[in-house]
Parts: C-alpha cells; structure tokens; sequence
C-alpha cells in the first residue's frame, strides 16, 4: 500500500497530470455549488473524494467529462483542454470512464451489447473485434458466463460491474467513480470494490466519489475533502482520517464513522 | 314468414351474400392496402417528428407541437372532405385513395409522435448519461439508447392507435374510395338487404382481430422488468 505521490521519474516530470481541474466553478441558478476548485489527479493514481452530501462531490465529478457544464475554469486531461468550445467532448469522453451510482445498464441490450454499443458506434470496431473485446472486459470483472443476460436478470453488484466494463472497455485514461456501490445491498458491495482494486493495482487513475471509509483507507493515494462546494483540505488517507486539520472535516468525519 | 325468417332474410340472405361477396373480397384488399401504407408512413414519420423534437430546438419544437394538436383536434371526415373537394378547386387533383391515404396518415404521425414523446421524456436522464459518458453523440444516443426504450413504452398506445386509424378507412366510403363499407353499402342499395353489411362486418372482425390479438402479444412480448 502506497500513500505517497509517484516518484518523479524522467519521464513523468515532462508529463502533465492526468486530470488538471483549474479555478472550477458551477451554479444552479442562484446557488454556488461549486467555488473555485483545483484539482490534479497524477498517472495512477486513486483519489477519494469525501465529503457531506450536497457537498458538490458528484458535480465536480459530472463536470470532469462535462455531464455538467462548469460556468468557469478550466480542465484538462492529459494535457489536452477537456473545457472550451472548440472541444470535442464526445473524442474527449471516450478517454473518460464513467460509472454511475444507479448503474445506467441500457435495459434493452444484453450485457455484451451494454459493452458494445460505444465500441462500434464511437471506436467504429468490426463486430468480431467489438464482440472479442467485450468478453475480454466483462471476463475482467468475472462475468463472463454473464454477457448474454439482460441486465434485469443481473444482481445490482453484478450490473455494477457490468458498467465498469463498458466503461473500462473504451481503454480510458481516467475512471470516475460516482458513489459506485452506494445504490447496493451491503453484501454485493464486496465484487464492485474488489473490481476496483483490480483496476487500482492495473494502474487505472481514478478519482472516486464514494462513502465507502475503509476503501478509503485501504485503496486511496489521496483523500479530497469538500464541503459546500469547495475543497477544504487534501491528504493521505491517514492524514484525513487520523489527523484532519479541518474542524469540518473533523465533525463530518464523526458523523459517519459514529466516533466522537 | 317468422320473425326469426325475417331476420335471417335481412342479415344472412345466401343469394345476396353469394351475389356481392366478390365485390367486399375486393373492397378488403383496398382496405388492408391502405391500412398498411398509411400504418407505414404515419409511424414513420410521427417517429420522426418525436425525434426531431427530441433536440429541443424551440422553433422547430413549436411547429411540432400545433401540428400534432391540429391533427389530434380536427375529426377526420371534416379534414377528408375539406382536402377532397377544397384543393381541387386551387389546383390540386387527388384521388379519394390519395386523400383518404395522406388525411389518415397525417393523423396517425401526430397520436404517434405525441405517444413517442411521451415514451422519450419517459427515459431517465441516467440513459442519456450513460450513452453520452462513453462518447456517443446526441443523435446516437437518442437513436440507439433512448429510442428503443421509448418504442417498447409506446407499443401498447401505438397498437390501439393503429387500430382505430386503420377502422377510419371507413370514412373513405364518403369519397367514393372502394373500400369494405364503400362495396357493402353499394351491394345493400342495390339488392335492399343488408346481408353485404353483414359480410362487411364481419370483413372488419375478421382483419382486425387478429391485429388487436397482435397488440396483446407484443405488449407481453415487448415488457420487461426495469432494470
């Protein structure tokens, strides 16, 4: 377990991060959900984002892959300008995985298909390559035996993991984990995080809106944590936990863990 | 002669019914050929329309909405006649098959987009989310994503439209449109029976049971567990 930043080899020092927010900021009508955010996320890196609800968690978050449209700031992934209007966001969101609290399984579509879909209409693959690459990405969430099945028939866990390898199956440079297991029965929790620590030890960056403290503790390189949209303090997984600085994130941090 | 005599000799007269059954067996093959084009044409483009107003391109959208009310407000035998003696008398010549075609299907395309709208709206945002997260345009996700599920909604109301717009080709009797009743009514003024009624009656049972049939099968066929 490694809780401090990559080593700045020669190659990583000319090499910008992997996801750069700059002075991020977003309104609903009169209401500032966001104020004045950075963030960077470095190449394979975990990052946990804490914080209450209402917090502006998962809009930061949706505004990553521009689900939400930030009114101010800038973004970037690789490098490359993610915010802007001569972007475009669809090239952009194929290097972006997304995985959604409610899963977003198309009904309609086999779980294969789910997978498919994005590889033959935005990579344009021929059928067999699409196909060949669907079973490699559902196999690598262990549901192989899985991917003729409607997501009806699936398990929320197992739906979970399905959209993990849509996601995963487009090769994207960054995952963004919106409060993945949090619409799930308690012991289907156990197969979406153990799919997420797979992709953490692949050497996935990820930037993960979660609740789940001990995968926190165990899996996170860096815990973010916001309250009433902005980021008020940043550290180790034990830093944040043991030794916060923040009285917010002190009395957050007892109301969940029930500790006083 | 019985009551019951009389009654099978107005309803069930052999000789008028051997007499004129030709003339309905043609008189149905014009019906069921104008029932498919105008199902065709009228899903087609309603689904169309709902698509359109899918991008929510305000004037566009304004355009769809009054013409899907125009169409669902004005009866249909008030829009036939209008069309089939008011253009000619600017120009425009149609046959009454023409007319009972384009009346009828104009009609169904605005039930059918307002259905599908309704089947579109109807979608979690997720679904788009979900599409658009992994780089599909608009237009794709709205084509492969969101319209499915909408069509699968719309099924069961866009059966029961079908139906009842196809038992409007009826109307066309009024403009001279061979049709089922057209053939029947003619056979009943010539003969004085109404034995050609009856076998128009049940003509109509006849094709449309089975599609009313069809509408149940698909509504199963069709339903799914939400996920």
């Amino acid at each position: 377990m490694s809780t401090s930043a990559p080593p700045k080899t020669a190659s990583n020092v000319s090499r910008p991060p992997s996801l750069e927010v700059r002075d991020l900021n977003k309104y609903f009508a009169s209401f500032h959900a966001l104020k004045n955010v950075d963030l960077l996320v470095e190449h394979s890196e975990l990052v946990f984002v804490l914080g209450p609800s209402g917090s502006g968690k998962s809009t930061m978050l949706r505004c990553c892959n521009r689900l939400e449209e930030p009114d101010s700031g800038d973004i970037f992934l690789e490098g490359d300008p993610v915010t802007g209007a001569k972007v475009d966001i669809n090239a952009i969101r194929q290097r972006i995985g997304m995985v959604f609290q409610s899963f977003n399984l198309y009904p309609h579509l086999s779980a294969r298909k789910n997978v498919t879909l994005a590889l033959r209409k935005v990579l344009r693959l021929s059928r067999d390559e699409a196909d060949a690459r669907a079973e490699q990405a559902l196999d690598n969430v262990g549901l192989a035996d899985k991917a003729d099945n409607l997501p009806a028939a699936l398990s929320g866990g197992q739906q979970q993991r399905v959209a993990i390898a849509r996601a995963l199956a487009l090769e994207p440079q960054v995952m963004l984990f919106d409060e993945p297991t949090s619409a799930l029965d308690p012991e289907l929790v156990g197969d979406v995080l153990s799919v997420m620590r797979d992709l953490k030890s692949s050497g996935m960056t990820m930037l993960v809106v979660s609740h789940e403290m001990n995968f926190a503790r165990e899996a996170a390189d860096r815990v973010i944590f916001m309250d009433q949209g902005a980021l008020i303090e940043q550290g180790t997984a034990e830093q944040i936990f043991e030794n916060p600085s923040h009285e917010r994130t002190r009395t957050f941090l007892s109301r969940v863990t029930g500790a006083d | 002669m019985s009551s019951f005599e009389r009654f099978l000799d107005t309803f069930f007269n052999a000789t008028v019914l051997e007499k004129y059954a030709p003339a309905i067996l043609s008189g149905v093959g014009v019906t069921v050929w104008l029932s498919i084009l105008i199902i065709i044409a009228g899903m087609a483009f309603g689904t169309l329309l709902a698509c359109l107003r899918a991008y929510r391109f305000k004037p566009l959208s304004f355009f769809i909405v009054i013409y899907a009310d125009i169409f669902r407000a004005l009866p249909p035998l008030v829009m036939i006649l209008l069309i089939f003696f008011g253009l000619p008398s600017v120009g425009i010549t149609l046959s009454s098959f023409m007319v009972l075609f384009v009346v009828l299907a104009l009609i169904l395309s605005a039930f059918a987009e307002e259905i599908l709208w309704a089947g579109i709206t109807s979608i979690e945002k997720g679904q788009w989310e979900a599409g658009r997260s992994t780089g599909l345009g608009f237009t794709q996700t709205l084509i492969f994503v969101v319209l499915p599920q909408a069509m699968r909604l719309a099924i069961p109301p866009l059966t029961n439209r079908a139906i009842a717009i196809t038992k409007m080709t009826a109307l066309g009797t009024v403009i001279g449109v061979p049709d089922i009743l057209n053939q029947a009514s003619t056979a009943q003024s010539f003969s004085g029976n109404a034995s050609p009624l009856m076998l128009a009656a049940v003509a109509y049972v006849v094709l449309f049971l089975p599609f009313v049939i069809l509408s149940r099968w698909l509504e199963n066929r069709y339903f799914w567990r939400k996920a």
